[in-house]
């Protein structure tokens, strides 16, 4: 077996009384996509959030290719290949798809304390851009103000952002959220390309796309780690349908 | 991306043919009022980069200002002549130590917090000079002498002549925008507007806003106290009440008047405000009451300012004529 890329060990986050997340004690591995799946209010936002430096951990620790990374802010996190996307759209809205991406891509040079020569002129960035926008499928949106767009399309421009800052590891968190059955199995592909050359932490209420593209499941229930496994084994794991399916069944 | 459209483009070159051909026609008095207005412009401008294009919503901004005039005071004090060549380096240094301190302390801060700790340091300056009696305590100092550009006895440049005054103002004006305007299209622009749309998201992006905010607000300091320098050469008189509240109150004012992240708004702000004032002081005995219901009204009916007006109009003469064959989409 590999280094795994990403290592959480027994990572805890506390608001209040409330134990969001407890006790998480992970390994993501290169390559692999890692779905993370439970009922609402599970912590899988909050778990997300410690990983990309959103929040501070109140508990244990975070390593990124061997480096213990918990606590650094949420860029320098992304500095070391880390990006992420956000369930709630998280985008600049007044600026074009086109520019969004733009600077995004902009973030990978090594300073942007650059105060004359026009960004424009930077052609290594733009490549960046436009390649991530072609990736995500907003291509013939370049020059649309992202405010005017649709929901999905939004979902599909957060998701461009990330591209444009070539990360290593996606920290994905509900990418279908929200969008039509056409949109999301255009996502769905583009997700399933994105896992032959990135390695996925995946966060998804839609059963079929987990199923679909995830090797390992792990199953979160109220800030906990119920169960890892292949989807397989989570499929058809009795606890996991009680713990998981009954709290849906609560709630209907 | 920061872009002007072609109209405000050809506007603002009118306006510009405008001021550098107006002095001979303006009198003694106009003339001041002018080169007032245009120091003002810069002024605002410095603090439309923070408030119009990082999201920094700073009340202490005239502490930049006022200190500025203050190191030009006090460098003047015991001497006849100095050159410009340290005397504005000076300047401009001190005001950017000071925003460098204000500034590290105040970005890491936001929203409310962040308007009452600008205003609370520029407090301070304040309090510092108005008890200062070496300094001239509440009524400030007078300005003797100025810096010279003069080479030993060459003086290509006579800052004691009002009408050159004026041009050298101009020309500061032309270039403090021309230079923001690049700033703005450089990387370092593409960051702060970024941080000023999506603070969260930008960080996300892998930027560590809050330096990006730092300099910004060095730069916006900097501007201002270059603002600052080229009004008490102007004046010859630096009191504390260049630094006060009211002052930072005010420049805010115009730069909202003007429009908020047009940059050449605020620059139309200060001149509407200065002519306005002027006038209303002929015409009533209240000018500032009047001043407050006519920035009521511009903040009502043009959100986005002066700057804005054109593309108000625009979009008013293509809704007006009814059934005029209409405009298909
Ligand atoms: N900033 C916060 N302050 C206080 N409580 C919070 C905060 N963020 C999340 N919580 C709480 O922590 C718990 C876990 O929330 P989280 O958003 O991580 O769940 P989730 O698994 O992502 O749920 P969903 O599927 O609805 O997105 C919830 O009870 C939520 O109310
Ligand atoms: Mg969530």
């Amino acid at each position: 077996m590999s280094e795994p890329i990403l290592t959480t060990v027994r990572l805890g986050k506390q608001f209040g009384a409330l134990r969001a997340v407890f006790g998480v004690s992970l390994e993501f591995e290169p390559g692999v996509v890692h779905a993370i799946i439970g009922p609402n209010g599970a912590g899988k936002t909050t778990l997300i959030n410690l990983l990309s430096g959103n929040l501070p951990p109140s508990d244990g620790s975070i390593h990124y290719r061997g480096q213990d990374i918990t606590g650094l802010s949420p860029d320098r996190i992304s500095q070391l290949g880390v990006g992420r996307s956000f369930q709630k759209t998280n985008i600049f809205p007044t600026f074009t798809c086109f520019e969004n991406c733009w600077l995004a891509a902009q973030s990978r040079r090594p300073s942007s304390m650059r105060f004359f020569r026009p960004a424009r002129r930077l052609v290594d960035v733009e490549a960046r851009a436009l390649n991530a926008l072609e990736t995500c499928g907003l291509g013939e949106r370049r020059d649309t103000v992202a405010a005017e767009m649709s929901y999905g399309e939004q979902r599909q421009l957060e998701i461009g952002m990330m591209l444009a800052t070539e990360p290593d590891l996606l920290l994905l968190d509900e990418p279908l959220a929200g969008m039509g059955s056409e949109e999301a199995t255009q996502v769905i592909g583009l997700l399933r390309r994105l896992a032959e050359e990135h390695t996925l932490i995946l966060i998804e209420h839609d059963m079929d796309a987990v199923f679909a593209i995830a090797d390992l499941i792990t199953v979160m229930v109220n800030g906990e780690v119920l169960k890892t496994g292949s989807v397989e084994q989570i499929r058809n794991s009795a606890e996991v349908q009680q713990a998981y399916l009954g709290v849906e069944e609560d709630e209907a | 991306m920061f872009r002007t459209s072609l109209t405000t483009n050809l506007i603002l070159i009118c306006l510009l043919v405008v001021l550098a051909a107006l002095p001979p026609f303006l009198g003694i008095y106009y003339g001041n009022m002018v080169t007032r207005l245009m120091i003002l412009g810069i002024f605002a401008m410095s603090l439309d980069l923070l408030i119009g294009f990082t999201g920094l919503v700073s009340f202490g901004h005239a502490a930049f200002f006022g200190l500025s005039g203050y190191i030009l005071g006090i460098v003047m004090m015991d001497t006849e002549t100095a050159s410009i060549y340290w005397v504005l380096p000076a300047c401009l240094g001190v005001t950017a130590l000071a925003s460098l301190v204000i500034g590290w302390f105040s970005v890491r801060t936001s929203g409310i917090y962040f308007i009452m700790i600008t205003l609370a340091f520029a407090q301070m300056l304040f309090y510092f000079f108005n008890e200062n009696t070496a300094l001239g305590g509440s009524d400030g100092m007078f300005i003797f002498a100025k810096p010279t550009l003069a080479i030993g006895s060459w003086n290509p440049i006579d800052f004691e002549d009002h009408h050159t005054f004026y041009y050298v103002v101009l020309v500061s004006l032309i270039l403090s925008y021309l230079g923001l305007r690049r700033l703005l299209n450089a990387p370092f622009g593409q960051v702060i507007q970024g941080i000023r749309t999506n603070e969260d998201r930008t960080r996300a992006l892998g930027f560590a806003t809050r330096r990006y905010k730092l300099v910004s607000f060095i730069i916006a300091g900097t501007l201002a106290g270059f603002a600052g320098f080229l009004e008490a050469m102007h004046t010859s008189i630096i009191s504390p009440a260049h630094l006060g509240w009211h002052e930072s109150g005010n420049v805010m004012m115009t730069v909202i008047l003007g429009g908020i992240g047009t940059l050449h708004g605020p620059v139309l702000g200060a001149f509407a405000f200065g002519f306005l004032h002027d006038w209303l002081q002929d015409v009533t005995e209240h000018p500032t009451l009047y001043m407050g219901i006519f920035v009521i009204a511009v903040v009502l009916f043009l959100p986005r300012g002066i700057a804005g007006l054109p593309a108000d109009i625009a979009r008013w003469l293509r809704r007006k004529p009814p059934g005029d064959g209409g405009s298909p989409p």
